[in-house]
């Protein structure tokens, strides 16, 4: 089982990376939206109770989370590409195993979440970031980044696997990228005065995953945002894998 | 190499799509070392048969075994025993041929210095061996098909399905293909059930041949059993003079029914092969000279015809 995950992975990630095209947007405009956003709405770090001084260091995480919805994006159509091309059909007439094969797949995307995070906190650094969690707390930052990505990922697969082309993986994609909007990217909750918006960001997981980053860079350890934030992870890669799994038992109804 | 001596084997085999029957009770019997050739227009169910016998989809009814396991209780011993070239060669165009070759090796188990040994060997086979390191994306229509071959051998299996092999391929690189397959069932005992939708593919390549249509297979045989039991030889004559093709015609048919013939010609489907001597008497008896005499003997396409009632292009127009 080790083996065929490491098999399947190992695929996903080398022609993940054989496509500069697939992957080199997906890392530089996260990075473009943190150099417009921290700089046009640099005046919000002087209202009363924001957090940091830093719109940078306050932006920087949400780069880790559009990373990451990038790269699942990736990775469900791949996934879609391969169930096209019967691709997908050759690897069932292996003894590969469902869950290996599922888990493998999401190779590509962990990968490209990895080096984007490394990137995008590099990045931040390089301009003046201060981490106030320290050395462990970026690593925890590279951690939860990659989780987040391997979350994402598998939503990716569930959607390939679900309408089985690369353009319902596609077509699927801005309203995923719309909840993502709808959160505290750009401002703490507290601060947000749109009664609606702010109740939706409440409801939105994805505030608690930015927020879990963002507690590690700007407010230092914080238990209960940690907690948050892993545990909004888990539970997306939770129920991203049992959807997705549910989905693999219908596409590859082998016998 | 020890290989099955059980075949492929199929009692009313049925798949039912919400409310289309794609396959509608299947019997056939594959006998190991054979190739099976299963023809039939595009549609007509020939996929979803090989996919039902690889086990990737699960029957609706009936009942098929495969190297001796059932197909939809023992899927994971029948995935041991085949190997497939599916429609399509489904490559991933950003890896090299080796790279296929080891995925798929691993996959099955095949590790170290045998799988190396294995990969630079089908490599080599299916003449690769030079191309191994260039990514799939560079590769023609017909090197995809002979990796996908190799890869369909990778784990030396005892029966292979092949569908629509060489659909798409230039001529040159179907020959090379049949040459191989052929191979295989002579010198190495494998089983080959091919489906086709070309005549001359099945004439060429297949022990015995299937014709399926509409989900059921309508005639079984061999190529010659099949042409002797439906087609009849058809003979045309070029008269050495246009003003004598009505006397021709007169004379022709008494051999037969009159068929379709080229321009300034006359041509009728013979009862029998013994009747060409008795047209070339008749013609000299009756002070007739002939520019030119053709005998065409029966195709698959007019088998095809016999039982369905249409050409097998025909029916291609229909899906």
């Amino acid at each position: 089982m080790t083996q065929q995950i490491w098999l399947i992975a190992r695929r996903s990630v080398v022609r993940t990376f054989r496509q500069p095209g697939t992957w080199i947007p997906p890392l530089t405009f996260p990075l473009m939206l943190m150099a417009v956003n921290s700089n046009g709405l640099r005046a919000a770090t002087h209202l009363p109770g924001f957090p940091t001084n830093s719109f940078l260091a306050f932006f920087l995480p949400f780069s880790f989370l559009q990373g990451a919805l990038f790269a699942s994006g990736i990775a469900g159509v791949d996934l879609a590409r391969d169930i096209d091309t019967g691709f997908l059909n050759r690897l069932a007439l292996t003894p590969v195993r469902g869950s290996a094969l599922l888990i493998g797949q999401i190779g590509g995307a962990v990968g490209l979440g990895a080096l984007q995070a490394c990137v995008y906190l590099g990045v931040g650094l390089a301009f003046g970031v201060h981490i106030d969690t320290g050395i462990a707390g970026a690593f925890l930052i590279l951690l939860l980044a990659v989780l987040i990505a391997t979350g994402w990922g598998t939503l990716g697969l569930w959607l390939a696997l679900r309408t089985g082309s690369s353009e319902g993986v596609q077509s699927q994609f801005p309203l995923l990228f719309f909840a993502t909007f709808i959160s505290s990217m750009n401002l703490p909750r507290n601060l947000i005065e749109v009664t609606w918006f702010r109740d939706i960001a409440t409801i939105n997981p994805v505030s608690y995953m930015i927020e879990g980053l963002r507690s590690l860079v700007i407010t230092g350890w914080d238990a209960q945002a940690l907690l948050l934030g892993f545990g909004f992870t888990f539970a997306l890669i939770a129920v991203s894998l049992t959807l997705a799994g549910r989905q693999l038992k219908v596409r590859m109804a082998r016998t | 190499m020890s290989r099955s001596d059980q075949g492929i084997e199929a009692i009313g085999l049925r798949r039912q799509f919400k409310d289309i029957e794609a396959v509608a009770g299947i019997d056939l019997r594959v006998l190991p070392g054979e190739i099976y050739g299963f023809l039939g227009p595009n549609g007509a169910g020939k996929s979803t048969t090989v996919h039902m016998l690889t086990t990737l989809l699960p029957p609706s009814g009936g009942r098929a075994t495969v190297a001796g396991f059932d197909v939809a209780k023992q899927g994971p011993k029948v995935r041991a025993s085949i190997g497939a070239a599916l429609q399509e060669a489904a490559l991933d165009p950003f890896l090299t041929g080796a790279e296929h070759l080891r995925l798929q090796a691993s996959l099955h188990g095949i590790r170290g210095d045998e799988r190396k040994r294995l990969i630079a060997q089908l490599l080599d086979r299916v003449g690769l061996a030079n191309a191994g390191n260039r990514k799939v994306r560079t590769y023609s229509g017909g090197m995809k098909r002979r990796l996908d071959l190799a890869l369909a051998l990778i784990h030396d299996p005892s029966i292979l399905f092949l569908d629509e092999p060489t659909t798409g391929l230039d001529p040159q690189s179907r020959t090379a293909l049949w040459d191989e397959v052929g191979r295989l069932a002579r010198e190495e005992g494998v089983t080959v059930f091919l489906t086709t939708q070309y005549l001359e593919e099945a004439d060429v390549l297949a022990d015995r041949v299937g014709i399926i249509d509409h989900g059921r297979i309508v005639a079984e045989g061999t190529p010659a059993q099949l042409k002797a039991q439906i087609g009849k030889p058809t003979v045309e004559v070029v008269p050495e003079s246009p003003d004598e093709l009505d006397r021709l015609r007169g004379l022709l048919r008494r051999f037969g029914a009159e068929t379709a013939a080229r321009p300034g010609a006359f041509a009728v489907q013979l009862d029998g092969h013994g009747a060409l001597p008795e047209v070339v008497r008749a013609l000299d008896t009756e002070n007739l000279r002939a520019a030119q005499i053709n005998l065409h003997e029966p195709s698959l396409d007019d088998v095809f015809l016999a039982k369905t009632g249409r050409t097998l292009e025909g029916a291609e127009d229909e899906e």
